[in-house]
């Protein structure tokens, strides 16, 4: 081996390595408030009004800013139904610049994820005809559970429930629910039936991660949706050159999410890992960060030809 | 340098002027004190009780 090529492989080792990094430095990040988890009592200073752009429970002990998820539910639910103009506006802003990045880089959950499935166990192959149904899940979670009953399945003083967070939302279980149960002896003596069906969700998620990436990210996540929606507008982009790219399929056999890349590189499944521009022997894959300026030579698939 | 369609690039201008929009105008409104009293207390629906 040459130096050349021992520095090649440094160079892929240290790539490898810097997405678990960050990854664990934003879960920190999102969950400064440590003593919280030893006295049962979450942060409540002035960046809980901040939206953060990952599904971190704010109920989490830890978190130190507002999940978008779950404070757009909860004005929606709010006595007289509030359109959330301040969170929308941090959503859109989110989708609009970094978009499914932040579900690949900084998501403490989908990392969670992420780590189960490197579990030495066979992995699951989801045909077709039952992944991309299941696909549609997390479309229908935002409209109806985020928006749509929030916003129209009012009781009798004009109020509504959170509907995502109430039935579904593993990350509020796991992150809010268990480590408050475990610290707080009057949040475990009001724990009841509908927490035993959110955990059983939640184990059964976890437990589906061993076999399958990212399940949650893949079919139920609503932030995952929208930020998907806008996958194709993102600053943050993937490109193909097309001069370049020798259609090996490299990419997408490397690919977790189950996309293309090299015919929609920028697709609202993919949340931009990575992993098929290490894999791509030609390096005909690339990243763009701007307005859509772009070398000469690029072809920039996923709509925008 | 090759740029995008004009629209799709419009579209994603549009889009971040109308995200910034919507952002000030919910601080205007007092949206952030009540994201912040919402998020700083204990959620119940969202970890499984309420």
């Amino acid at each position: 081996m040459n130096v050349s090529e021992s520095g090649e492989k440094m160079h892929k080792k240290i790539k490898r390595i810097i997405r678990p990094l960050i990854q664990g430095l934003s879960a920190l990040a999102f969950n400064l408030n440590l003593t919280g988890f030893a006295s049962g009592s979450i942060y409540t200073g002035p960046l809980k009004g901040v939206c953060v752009p990952v599904l971190n429970c704010y109920s989490c002990p830890g978190a130190v800013g507002a999940c978008p998820i779950g404070a757009l539910q909860s004005s929606f639910a709010a006595i007289g139904g509030k359109l959330a103009y301040y969170v929308l506006g941090m959503l859109l802003l989110f989708a609009i610049t970094l978009g499914r990045f932040f579900c690949g880089w900084l998501c403490p959950f989908g990392a969670a994820q992420g780590l189960l499935h490197k579990a030495p166990v066979k992995k699951l192959r989801i045909p077709k005809c039952i992944d991309a149904p299941l696909r549609c899940l997390k479309y229908a979670a935002l409209f109806v559970l985020v928006i749509g009953l929030p916003l129209l399945a009012r009781n009798g003083v004009n109020m509504s429930s959170p509907y995502f967070c109430k039935w579904i939302c593993p990350a509020g279980t796991l992150e809010g629910g268990v480590p408050l149960a475990l610290a707080n002896s009057s949040v475990r003596g009001a724990l009841g039936g509908q927490f035993a069906w959110k955990l059983s969700l939640s184990v059964a998620i976890l437990a589906l991660c061993f076999f399958i990436y990212r399940p949650f990210c893949k079919y139920l996540c609503p932030l995952g949706a929208f930020y998907g929606m806008f996958a194709k507008l993102s600053l943050y982009r993937y490109t193909v050159d097309a001069s370049a790219c020798t259609h090996c399929g490299a990419c997408a056999e490397v690919c977790k999410m189950g996309v293309d890349p090299a015919r929609e590189p920028n697709s609202g499944e993919c949340i931009r890992c990575g992993d098929c521009k290490r894999i791509c022997p030609t390096g005909a894959l690339k990243t763009r960060a701007c307005f859509g300026c772009e070398k000469r030579n690029l072809t920039q698939k996923g709509g925008n030809e | 340098m090759k740029k995008l369609s004009p629209p799709r690039a419009l579209l994603t201008v549009a889009l971040l002027l109308t995200a910034a929009f919507l952002i000030c105008f919910g601080l205007m409104r007092g949206e952030f004190m009540r994201v912040l009293s919402k998020a700083a207390s204990i959620c119940l629906e969202c970890i499984g009780i309420g």
